[in-house]
């Protein structure tokens, strides 16, 4: 028989009990639904996620020196005093594998700006910042190498900060005040929105890193708090982070069975980490549904085996006709995979639709994939063929004698 | 080729192994029925008579002998291949029709071309013209359900005919009709054996449909215990051409 055929006559066999093929595919729209809505969700906490931690910036490197550790009592990372500017300026010249260094070391400071004023972080930082965090200035222009060699006070402000203190006015050019040192803003920086772990970045204010040491940094002008790195490209990442460890060690005379004292993390593992969580949590979600998709596809057995029993007479005059045992099992192999294709397509609709609602009410970024929407209708054609096949079998292992027979 | 028997059997038998001891259905018939004869199988309930037609009919398997139809050795055939000369040499007719529900009397006699494997345009020309021969050729659209048993019955003879097979089996096709219907029935069944050459075999348990037929065969405890032209004192229940003078001095 043509596949036309065999379609036509599955349609009209469901057609004719609508309640029961309804009722029977429910588990299969539920299942294919919960699926869809949840990889969408999963999908889009990954986005967001990779979205976070790209605007930390590409190939970025992050070197914090180690904890302190006295009489026992450790301090947490950055606590302690063991990488210095000498450090930075031999990581500058020696490591190939990274493109620039950035050092940033940031306090706790009050700004003004005439009446307004507001509490933000002030990070001394050298113009190899900017292309290290990829970081753009919106407004203005960055800090230059003159800057640093001339000691100009000039600052650039986040968003957030210019937002506070100048409202819709233009900073450029404006004076503001931090720990009574007058700094000419120069420019304002791309709004970057939240860092992974939550913090806003937008509210800081950069100023040139020599500044930042005779004015701010008080006795511990040459220690580093923290410095930004950029790899050459992406496939070095992790050679830069081995490169840098093997320098710093070196200079910092450490033994071999020392431990480090200083920490390096390559944002590409922060990257792959956090990816890694989210996908598995996409897939327990994704499992959670597969579930339903079984018991989905145990209703559609059930429904054929019924239909098998009703129509064993059925059975038996096809077979008395001429149809082969391999005809039987084909037409109610469709007749399954119809009625679950069926309930696939509607919950590839329905998960659809709940994925729209759920990011509109609760505004959770939720993104449809095409691919995963194929596969779990093709998933969903799959259950009927695996949970047809035990029903249309036995329908095909009739006896035809005993087919005809039957009441 | 002319003189190969339709059906052809050498010490066919059917034991059932049910219970303890074994029950002998059928035991060691040999039967030859020739192209273009009116078989009628008569015999009380339990003669054979029903698992002969079950085994030439090939839906069912026999225990011992040879069965051969329209010269083939059929007797020990995968399932498939017996699905394929059910396909191709028999077509059935039932007592109770078995036509397929909610499924037009076109679409019930395509049902043996489809699994022919015949194209939809040649399998509606086919239909139709079967049904034309039945005297259907108006009602082909109509579902079963709104036939009435003589028209059912009918639907069923087309689609026994449609793949214009060796042989038509009937297994009691006038038990659930009216006499007037039933007449009608047998008249299709001797219009078909007279004017198109069609070998019928029909199970009956009524006298005057048996002696329509051109030779009786009676069944008894598995065994054939009468073969041979019905007997001159049945009264046929439609005129047959064979025995024209009879009926007529009959009336």
């Amino acid at each position: 028989m043509s596949l036309f055929t065999l379609l036509r006559l599955a349609f009209r066999v469901i057609a004719r009990n609508k309640a029961r093929a309804m009722l029977t595919v429910l588990g299969i729209v539920i299942g294919v639904a919960a699926v869809i809505a949840m990889v969408a969700l999963g999908t889009g906490a990954q986005q967001n996620i990779a979205k976070q931690i790209a605007s930390l910036g590409s190939n970025l490197i992050i070197l914090i020196p180690g904890t302190t550790n006295v009489a026992g009592v450790r301090g947490g990372g950055g606590s302690s005093t063991t990488v210095d500017v000498d450090d930075i300026e031999a990581l500058r010249r020696e490591v190939k594998s990274i493109s620039l260094i950035a050092p940033a070391n940031r306090q706790q400071v009050q700004i003004v700006a005439g009446d307004a004023n507001w509490g933000t972080t002030v990070q001394g930082t050298t113009p190899a910042f900017y292309t290290v965090r990829d970081w753009g200035v919106e407004n203005g222009a960055p800090h230059s190498d003159l800057d640093e060699a001339s000691m100009n006070k000039v600052c650039v402000l986040g968003k957030t900060v210019a937002t506070e203190l100048f409202g819709t006015d233009d900073p450029v050019d404006k004076w503001v005040r931090i720990k009574k040192v007058p700094f000419r803003v120069i420019g304002v920086l791309v709004a970057k929105g939240q860092s992974p772990m939550g913090t806003d970045q937008d509210d800081t204010v950069l100023i040139p890193f020599s500044v930042y040491r005779q004015r701010m940094a008080g006795t511990q002008r040459d220690q580093i708090q923290a410095a930004y790195a950029a790899a050459i490209d992406a496939n070095s990442a992790q050679a830069a982070v081995d490169d840098m460890t093997a320098v710093l060690r070196q200079r910092h005379h450490l033994r071999e069975s020392a431990e480090d004292d200083f920490s390096i993390r390559n944002l590409a593992d922060i990257a792959a980490a956090s990816r890694e969580v989210s996908e598995s949590m996409t897939l327990l979600l994704g499992s959670i549904a597969g579930v339903s998709l079984l018991v989905g596809g145990i209703g559609i057995m059930n429904t054929m085996l019924v239909s098998v029993t009703e129509r064993t007479r059925e059975i038996g005059i096809r077979m008395a006709v001429g149809a082969k045992a391999r005809d039987i099992l084909v037409q109610f192999l469709v007749e399954a995979v119809v009625l679950s294709a069926i309930g696939g397509a509607i919950g590839v609709a329905f998960g659809w639709w709940v994925a729209r609602l759920l990011s509109d009410t609760t505004g959770w970024v939720t993104v449809f994939d095409p691919g995963i929407a194929a596969l779990a209708f093709a998933v969903s054609g799959a259950v009927g063929v695996f949970f047809g096949f035990w029903p249309a079998r036995r329908a095909a292992r009739l006896d035809p004698i005993d087919a005809l027979r039957y009441e | 080729m002319s003189d190969t028997p339709v059906i052809d059997t050498v010490g066919l038998s059917k034991v059932y192994a049910t219970g303890d001891t074994p029950v002998v259905a059928l035991a060691d018939v040999t039967l030859q029925v020739h192209r273009g004869e009116f078989v009628a199988v008569v015999g009380a309930s339990g003669s054979g008579k029903s698992t002969f037609m079950n085994l030439i009919g090939l839906l069912d398997r026999p225990s011992h002998g040879v069965l051969r139809l329209d010269g083939v050795d059929v007797a020990r055939l995968t399932s498939n291949q017996r699905a394929m000369v059910r396909n191709h040499k028999v077509g059935f007719v039932f007592q109770g029709f078995n036509l397929l529900r909610r499924t037009s009397a076109m679409e019930n006699v395509e049902l043996p071309l489809l699994y022919a494997g015949v194209g939809a345009r040649a399998r509606a020309q086919a239909a139709a013209t079967a049904l034309t021969q039945v005297g259907l050729g108006e009602r082909m659209g109509h579902m079963p359900n709104q036939l009435s048993g003589g028209q059912q019955q009918r639907v069923a003879i087309a689609r026994a005919l449609v793949n214009q097979p060796a042989l038509l089996l009937a297994d009691e096709p006038t038990g659930n009709l009216d006499s007037t219907t039933t007449r009608e029935i047998l008249k299709l069944f001797v219009d078909l054996n007279v004017n198109h050459g069609i070998t019928v075999v029909m199970v009956t348990h009524e006298q005057d449909v048996a002696a329509v037929s051109r030779r009786v065969v009676q069944f008894k405890d598995g065994h054939v215990v009468m073969d041979g032209p019905p007997p001159e004192t049945w009264t046929p229940a439609v005129e047959v051409p064979w025995r024209a003078a009879k009926v007529q001095g009959a009336a």
